[in-house]
């Protein structure tokens, strides 16, 4: 009798608990707000800038050569020899080269698929054409570029192809490593430019063509115009996806290095930690170079 | 190799924040154990691949399944393709034991991450060949930080059928390498300068190599050209050895580099070949190690005492393919085990030139040069590659 009561005593200071606490939040919406953002806030705090601080910090710091470990302190030395060494500028340049192949690989041949699937495909063979450029995505990246190092391999498809015509694999090669990483990112080139087409409307495509113009000034003069942004959406992570890259490379990329290589060497084999921070500094102040360069275009609104 | 790439950055983030909390590592090394306790219920090891195979791989090699019923030690093994690699990931802290070559034991005394051994606790430790015990990449100020685990070199590989006449000499790679460019491989590692120097200390001796791990500017300077040269010719490096295993069997890779163990699980369809070159080679004297953190100490230590034991060590060092590290082990490998790898011949021993750290201080005893250190190895490497 006693205790049954006291459950019930216990039940009611619960119910009011809650229910106090759910006025108090009805009241008061910048409470609510401020509850509700907490958690996504302190996620993105401390998980993404405290990390992408800890780089910056670690940047300035250096190693002792024999044991390995690490110096704290503040030294530019890095970042000296990032500015003065041939080696990094060469790199540099060969990444942002092999960004651009694939970007431009990617975008060439998106805007054919693109247009096919948005204006042209009736809906059932839209969906078959979703689904097969989706499929990829779900196999694991190393899979792919596996199965291209066997593609491109001296006894691979390529060189059964071609040799017949007097052509060759390109091997593993620099255009070995940029055929794989434009086939593991068109996914991601795709599907922004078809979203994009999507949203433009046939009725302009047929009123260009009454007006009299030909295919290709529509193309040129209104299509092209209206899915930029989506383009550029689409280069944005066939860009940054191919600066950051260094598996890739290794796999079907030959004797040759990438940025993301000088960072894994200087982790895993220099065991520099600090100036595989300030390597790594490299592509994000490139990305954030491109990032606001595109934002004027309204790309990023179509991420 | 994702999971290589994440356990990186997790030391990368783990070391990130002990340098913002101000910690620094002690340099001590920790005491040495005095006397054993019972066993820990796991232990973990990292080591090269095929250093402790518990069936896994193949069904007919397991040496880690009897150690586990004796002792009661759960073995967990993590494998690694270089020695800078294995630093990095020792560093960790996550690991009890590490079967560590002669490039990687001294700086891991230096760096306090390895424990003084008290070898009256391993009692095989008495069976292990004398020219193993108390050299320098083991033992320190007199005390013994490693255990023998097995010796061998890294030899040249090359498809008999493209390859001819065949090769006595590292020469092919070298100054000959043009002739099979885009199909030459090497080691992707610093440590790989020391076979260019090997070579030149024999074919250029103007230059007064007289080891290829103590080299002063000039000579290393000369070493590097003639892997820049090389570069030209190299159709990938690999540290990966199942890479390099599938580079052979292709034929993307023609020649190169290679270890006894690569040889021994290429097709034989691929028709290839491995040889000790006229030059002499390269090669390891591997040392089992107990961490400084070790949470498991007494399981490690009953590893070391397992791993030089007759038995384990022949199925150990065969399966990789080396010499053993006690010549009792003869006894339980294949009929020519020990002879196919010149165990305790001292002087086929005296032809490898076995990995160690180069340092400041000339190695081959000059006081009025400088040599270069293992820093200035690493950027000439990665400056090699470009």
């Amino acid at each position: 009798m006693k205790s049954s009561s006291g459950a019930r005593v216990a039940a009611n200071a619960e119910a009011t608990l809650a229910h106090r606490i759910s006025t108090t939040l009805y009241s008061k919406p910048k409470l609510r707000l401020r509850l509700l953002l907490s958690a996504p806030v302190t996620w993105l705090g401390l998980v993404y800038i405290a990390a992408l601080l800890a780089l910056l910090v670690t940047a300035f710091f250096t190693v002792d050569s024999f044991t390995g470990n690490l110096v704290p302190g503040f030294s530019l030395e890095n970042f000296a020899s990032l500015f003065t060494n041939a080696l990094y500028s060469t790199v540099t340049f060969r990444t942002i080269g092999m960004a651009l192949a694939v970007t431009v690989i990617d975008v060439l041949l998106a805007l054919p698929i693109a247009f096919y699937m948005a204006k042209v495909a009736s809906p059932r063979a839209r969906g078959i054409l979703v689904i097969s450029i989706l499929m990829p995505l779900w196999a694991s990246y190393l899979v792919k570029a596996y199965a291209w190092r066997s593609v491109l391999s001296n006894v691979g498809i390529f060189a059964w192809l071609l040799r017949p015509i007097g052509l060759d694999t390109p091997g593993y090669s620099l255009i070995g490593a940029a055929i794989t990483l434009g086939y593991l990112w068109l996914p991601y080139v795709i599907l922004p430019i078809y979203a994009s087409l999507e949203k433009v409307s046939s009725n302009l495509l047929e009123a260009s063509s009454d007006l009299g113009a030909r295919t290709w000034s529509t193309l040129r003069r209104v299509v092209f115009p209206l899915i930029l942004p989506g383009i550029v959406a689409g280069s944005i992570f066939s860009f940054s996806l191919t600066m950051g890259d260094y598996i890739t490379i290794n796999i079907v990329g030959g004797a040759n290095q990438m940025l993301g290589n000088l960072v894994y060497s200087n982790v895993g084999v220099a065991n520099n930690l600090p100036m595989a921070a300030a390597i790594a500094l490299v592509p994000v102040i490139i990305m954030f170079g491109y990032l606001s360069a595109v934002r004027k275009t309204g790309a990023l609104d179509n991420l | 190799m994702r999971i290589t790439a994440t356990v990186k950055l997790l030391a990368l983030g783990s070391a990130a924040v002990l340098a913002l909390s101000g910690c620094t590592s002690s340099n001590n090394g920790g005491n040495m154990l005095q006397s054993l306790g019972d066993n820990e219920k796991t232990v973990s090891l990292l080591g090269w691949p095929g250093y402790a195979e518990d069936g896994t791989t193949d069904p007919a090699y397991d040496w880690v399944t009897p150690f586990e019923t004796a002792t009661g030690c759960d073995v967990t093994f993590k494998s690694y393709g270089t020695s800078d690699e294995a630093i990095t990931l020792f560093k960790t802290g996550d690991y009890d034991a590490i079967a560590a070559s002669g490039d990687a034991t001294l700086r891991l005394i230096a760096g306090g991450d390895v424990q003084p051994l008290n070898t009256e606790l391993i009692p095989n430790y008495a069976g292990v060949y004398d020219f193993l015990k108390n050299r320098d990449f083991n033992t320190v100020d007199g005390m013994t930080y490693g255990v023998p685990h097995g010796y061998g070199a890294n030899l040249l590989m090359y498809n008999t059928k493209v390859v001819t006449p065949a090769p006595t000499s590292w020469s092919v790679v070298f100054d000959g390498a043009s002739k099979y460019k885009g199909k030459v491989t090497a080691y992707d590692s610093p440590i790989y300068i020391a076979d260019a120097a090997l070579y030149l200390m024999k074919h250029k001796t103007e230059l007064g190599i007289t080891n290829p791990y103590a080299l002063d500017a000039t000579q290393l300077a000369a070493a590097v050209d003639l892997l820049k040269a090389q570069k030209a010719n190299v159709g990938e490096y690999w540290s990966d050895y199942l890479k390099s295993i599938q580079s052979f069997t292709t034929g993307d890779s023609v020649v190169g580099t290679t270890w006894q163990v690569i040889k021994n699980y290429t097709p034989a369809e691929a028709n290839v070949e491995a040889i000790l070159p006229s030059e002499g080679a390269t090669g390891w004297s591997d040392s089992w190690m107990v961490s400084s953190k070790a949470k498991s100490p007494n399981c490690a230590y009953a590893w070391l005492n397992y791993i030089d034991s007759p038995e384990a060590n022949a199925a150990a060092t065969e399966y990789f393919g080396e010499a053993p590290a006690t010549p009792d082990a003869c006894a339980f490998g294949s009929k020519d085990f020990c002879a196919t790898y010149n165990a305790g011949d001292v002087e086929f021993e005296k032809q490898i030139w076995y990995w160690t750290t180069p340092i400041e201080k000339c190695l081959d005893g000059r006081t009025d040069v400088k040599c270069t250190d293992y820093a200035a190895w690493t950027q000439a490497w990665l400056e090699i590659k470009g």
